[in-house]
């Protein structure tokens, strides 16, 4: 492997190379999008959670101005559920088509799609549509609100040793059950598609984090060949997962404007994005610890439940970081999940594990204080030194020194352990930590690179940049290997007929992505040196792998000549390479994971029960970051995120009839600007791992997430004498228990 | 959202008039809550007419002492006026409390009066919700109930006034002058937000072909502390949970005159007389502070998921008043 060890460009801070276009309204995200004779839907959604359509009268809607069609359960196209597949890269979000027929599964669900000249009238017409319902009475409205255990799942669990015995020998024990709320990913562009069948071909703008499997999950709908079907993402505002996989709302487009036989745009309104498009469901997780008097864990018991829907079988597996997360011999997972009546939940930002970060490092926490010990020195005196679930060695692990780092940073040493001990003025301070970490993954990628006539260089992927900075980290790689500045490297992203390129999700692009367009450069230098090192060229007789790569030209001895300049020597437009790039046998030989550490300081001030976070300190492990300016970047928004699990998000669903009430972003909460800690200081640890890819790098999308929940609740108990077993610790709950 | 029609009216008297002519009008100034309403299909105007040209955008004091202030003024310009921040600190301060800087930004003094609840019922046209739809019932009894009333509420209506601007005015109170297709008519401001009783959907005393025009406050409690605590889940973009404003003359050690008004757990802006009472004449410390904040919520009636609301209310009038002495005392040194 080419360990990249003394990069120039790779590794530092480099402005986004699409700020210019994003600050200036020049980036077109899909809802923006506009093309010839294109209509606008608006879908019709279901106004209860659980029951039958009986009837739907769109005729007055129908007749209503510059109202085109109405597609509803008796009148759209015919359609193929998706086969659904992860290893075909054609799965979606929701197994049930849209319009499939009368059952209503959720609130909010499509029950009719308004097409129409403009947005407003499509959006009249949608409020003109009525429908009628038989309401069933037996909703589920969430996992929090039942008894009820739901299916256990058996290919999820993972154990070794006997921890039942082992629970029961041990000296000091803990058994307690951790619940976080349903979150939304309230990202900040809402989901849109525009569809246009040019003849037989179907070509889909779409916000999406994975063009080639909407691709895909479209082909197999319409069944169509999929060199058919196109899907382009130019610019995305974000997704959290909730962009991974296709939604009804673009199956029902395309239908649409197969139906109308023009252009159709729908934009999810705020409402039904939040209802219609996936959510963090709600967890329920039992941690059974068992411990020896110094410390030494003997019994780890995860058992997770977590909701589905009733049309489709997600799995937010909680359990997945618990196996590998401290050395201890006996280890058991289980998971379960329950249907509920909310359409179907999907990825959010460290799906399953950030829920389980929390349950495990809330116990870990509880038990320090059983034992007496300090939190930190309980994690270090378990510290795994391998992989303890694969018995591999890590490729690199540096969480000792995330521990110590941020502890130092954070004046961890000051504590007082004592229950409300820390004071200032009217507020008692709460210290609490929690350990961090996100698996690190990479799937196969291929990539296309030119050297240009013009002395640029143009590089393609089939993945997109969803907000994250892709576009940034794949030119500063083709600056990188070619020595052309990074403002000379064209980068395109986020169309489907690309060389395929991965999801952006799972923290997993950079480390899929970078390898691939590294060897498309190299394939296209090589194509350049096999040019000019024939008997005309401008380095004729120059062994080829003498030429090095300097300064956006090839050089030998003391001889330098650009690739321009070489271009139009040798009367070449353009050299192209072509590169793919995939996981290997290193995978056999280490584990991968990314690690972290973060302090946090809330205050608590008892006199009017207000809790704020104060100061963040976090310590990152994630080998080598590509762009510093852009990878911080992801953990402070991370923390901040985790600020709204810890004490704000919570999607609410009428006990009666499941139906949501806070499907908007004032009554549900994420954190704002006033409720930003004073400090919050990332450190990124620089130990590159060369035995995951040449780059050094893992991802770092969702490991700031991890671990801030736990330490907020760990602070909170340290400030109130109150454990919070139930996330986000709201208002409500602190008055209750302690006012 | 459905079509309306709409026009710019270049007078009160023809804004007065348009309306009056209108079924289904609606006045629409800076827009944050109409417009807001009228997509959610939670209003249904067929005529709106805009007032924003109109010149009802003065402060100023008039005759004795009392500070006059057009209903277009907007939240921003009000709160930051130097004589609101001199002579009604309170007043200003509740203000900048409320809402988000942009909101604040396009937000009328008027619109203030006139803000509709909160309630995720009423702005659900799904759900069952008598100020919305007379007689439909009220979803929110029985359902999530966490946000609602604990003072002011009927069998028929719990929902929460949203306005911190009308908590400070109805601790300081004022006059509201209403201009329709007959002239013009003062409403005291303690009596121009109705209880919900058995008719909710009737939320102010104003009918619907008259406009308000300005509002005048009374003379400022002087000398005085003043303090507006804001109880609420996030920090700020957030209604409250429990508020308290509140104004204290300081007599020695002793109160002098006190004012106290409650947000976030009443139908409407809640002034405390009984806790005002209370506090008269009487030391400044926290027990005194503490009878007042038991007074204001003796008659609290929680529901299933707002219990929390009544110790937290407490907690912000003792909080406030603590303040607002404060205040008091740094004014006088």
């Amino acid at each position: 492997m080419n360990e990249m060890t003394d990069p120039t460009v790779i590794g530092q801070r480099t402005p986004r190379v699409d700020g210019e276009y994003k600050l200036t309204g020049r980036a077109g995200y899909t809802g923006e999008l506009h093309v010839e004779d294109m209509l606008y839907g608006y879908p019709v959604p279901a106004t209860i959670a659980h029951g039958v359509l009986t009837s739907l009268d769109v005729d007055a809607a129908r007749g209503m101005p510059g109202v085109v069609d109405i597609l509803h359960h008796r009148r759209v196209p015919k359609l193929y559920r998706s086969p659904n597949s992860m290893g075909h890269g054609d799965q979606v979000s929701e197994i049930r088509l849209p319009f499939e027929d009368e059952r209503i599964h959720y609130h909010g669900q499509y029950v009719a799609l308004v097409v129409a000249e403009t947005f407003d009238q499509a959006r009249a017409a949608a409020h003109a549509v009525v429908a009628r319902y038989r309401q069933e009475d037996d909703a589920r409205p969430s996992l929090l609100l039942t008894d009820a255990e739901g299916d256990l799942l058996e290919e999820e669990g993972d154990s070794r040793g006997d921890p039942d015995a082992a629970f029961e020998r041990a000296a000091v024990t803990l058994d307690e059950t951790y619940c976080i709320e349903a979150e939304s990913h309230l990202q900040m562009e809402m989901h849109a598609t525009l569809a246009e069948w040019r003849g037989k071909r179907l070509i889909v703008h779409e916000s999406t984090q994975g063009v080639v499997y909407q691709r895909n999950a479209l082909a197999r709908t319409f069944d169509l060949p999929q060199e058919d079907v196109e899907v382009i993402s130019h610019y995305i505002g974000s997704g959290f997962g909730n962009k991974l996989f296709m939604w009804p709302h673009a199956i029902a487009t395309a239908a649409a404007a197969q139906l109308v036989g023009r252009p159709v745009k729908t934009v999810l309104p705020r409402q039904q994005d939040m209802l219609t498009a996936g959510n963090r469901p709600a967890s329920r997780q039992r941690i059974r610890l068992g411990a020896e008097r110094d410390g030494t864990l003997t019994s780890i018991r995860h058992d997770s439940t977590t909701e589905t829907s009733t049309v489709d079988r997600y799995v937010d597996s909680c359990g997945g970081a618990t196996p590998s997360a401290y050395a201890c011999d006996n280890v058991a997972i289980s998971q379960r999940i329950l249907p509920v009546n909310h359409g179907t939940p999907c990825p959010m930002r460290a799906p399953g594990e950030v829920s389980g970060v929390y349950a495990l490092e809330a116990a870990i926490d509880e038990l320090a204080i059983a034992l007496a010990m300090d939190p930190v020195e309980l994690r270090l005196h378990n510290y795994a030194q391998h992989d303890p679930q694969s018995g591999l060695p890590w490729s690199s692990k540096q969480l000792d020194k995330c521990l110590r780092s941020a502890a130092d940073r954070f004046g961890w040493s000051q504590r007082d352990p004592g229950i409300g001990a820390m004071r200032d003025g009217d507020e008692i301070i709460g210290y609490g930590m929690a350990s961090a970490t996100w698996s690190a993954g990479r799937q196969p990628c291929e990539a296309r690179v030119e050297l240009r006539a013009d002395g640029s260089v143009f590089a393609a992927c089939g993945t997109q940049d969803i907000g994250t900075g892709t576009y940034t980290i794949v030119a500063q790689t083709a600056a990188e290997l070619t020595g052309v500045p990074v403002e000379r490297v064209d980068v395109k992203l986020g169309e489907s007929s690309l060389p395929a390129g991965p999801l952006s999700g799972g923290s997993m692009t950079t480390a899929t992505t970078l390898p691939a367009v590294a060897a498309a450069v190299r394939d296209a230098v090589d194509a350049l040196k096999e040019i000019v090192t024939k008997p005309e060229g401008a380095f004729a007789g120059v062994d080829p792998d003498a030429l090095q790569v300097r300064d956006g030209g090839l050089a030998s001895e003391d001889k330098h000549i650009s690739f321009a300049e070489l271009l139009a020597m040798h009367d070449v437009a353009s050299v192209n390479g072509k590169g793919q790039a995939a996981p290997g046998g290193e995978q056999e030989e280490y584990s991968f994971r990314s690690f972290g550490a973060h302090f946090v300081e809330v205050r608590w001030d008892p006199g009017i029960s207000r809790l704020r976070v104060s100061r963040v300190v976090s310590s990152i492990d994630v080998g080598r970051a590509i762009n510093p300016l852009a990878a911080r970047n992801q953990v402070e928004g991370a923390i901040v995120m985790g600020i709204g699990m810890g004490i704000l998000e919570k999607l609410e669903y009428d006990p009666r009839d499941a139906r949501l009430m806070n499907s908007n972003a004032s009554d549900y909460r994420v954190a704002v600007h006033a409720d930003m800690p004073e400090v919050v200081d990332v450190e990124l640890l620089d130990y590159p791992d060369f035995r995951f890819n040449e780059f050094g790098a893992r991802g770092i999308g969702e490991i700031g997430l991890t671990g801030v929940g736990p330490a907020i609740a760990n602070a909170v108990h340290h400030a109130t004498g109150k454990r919070f077993r139930t996330l986000p610790i709201t208002v409500d709950k602190l008055v209750e228990a302690l006012g | 959202m459905r079509t309306f029609a709409y026009a710019r009216a270049d007078s009160v008297e023809r804004a007065v008039d348009a309306q009056h002519a209108q079924q289904a009008g609606a006045f629409v100034a800076g827009g944050t809550l109409l417009l807001d309403l009228v997509k959610l299909d939670v209003m249904r105007p067929q005529q709106v007419t805009d007032i924003s040209a109109l010149p009802m955008k003065e402060v100023a004091f008039v005759d004795d002492d009392r500070l006059r202030i057009g209903a277009l003024v907007t939240n921003t310009d009000l709160a930051h006026h130097p004589d609101v921040r001199q002579h009604y600190p309170l007043l200003s301060q509740a203000i900048l409390n409320g809402a988000s800087t942009q909101i604040r930004n396009m937000a009328s003094t008027g619109g203030n009066l006139m803000q509709r609840t909160r309630c995720p019922y009423f702005r659900d046209v799904a759900a069952a919700c008598n100020k919305r739809e007379p007689g439909s019932g009220c979803d929110a009894m029985q359902g999530i109930n966490r946000m609602h009333a604990v003072l002011g509420g009927s069998e028929h209506c719990i929902a929460v006034h949203p306005s911190d601007m009308c908590v400070a005015l109805a601790a300081i109170g004022a006059t509201v002058t209403l201009q329709g297709p007959d002239g013009t008519r003062d409403v005291d401001f303690g009596n121009f937000h109705r209880l919900p009783g058995e008719t909710p959907h009737q939320e102010q005393d104003i009918t619907d072909d008259e406009l308000i025009v300005a509002l005048t406050l009374a003379p400022p409690l002087a000398p005085q502390g003043a303090a507006y605590v804001k109880l609420r889940d996030r920090a700020s973009y957030e209604f409250a949970l429990a508020a308290a404003g509140a104004m204290i003359s300081l007599d020695g050690d002793m109160i002098g005159e006190a004012r106290l008004a409650l947000g976030g757990v009443a139908t409407k802006p809640w002034r405390c007389a009984e806790a005002e009472e209370i506090l008269r004449g009487q030391p400044a410390e926290t027990a005194t502070f503490e009878r007042a904040a038991e007074a204001a919520l003796a008659d609290a009636q929680p529901l299933e998921h707002n219990a929390f609301k009544v110790p937290l209310a407490r907690q912000a009038i003792v909080r406030a008043l603590r303040d607002a002495t404060r205040d008091a005392k740094e004014g006088h040194a």
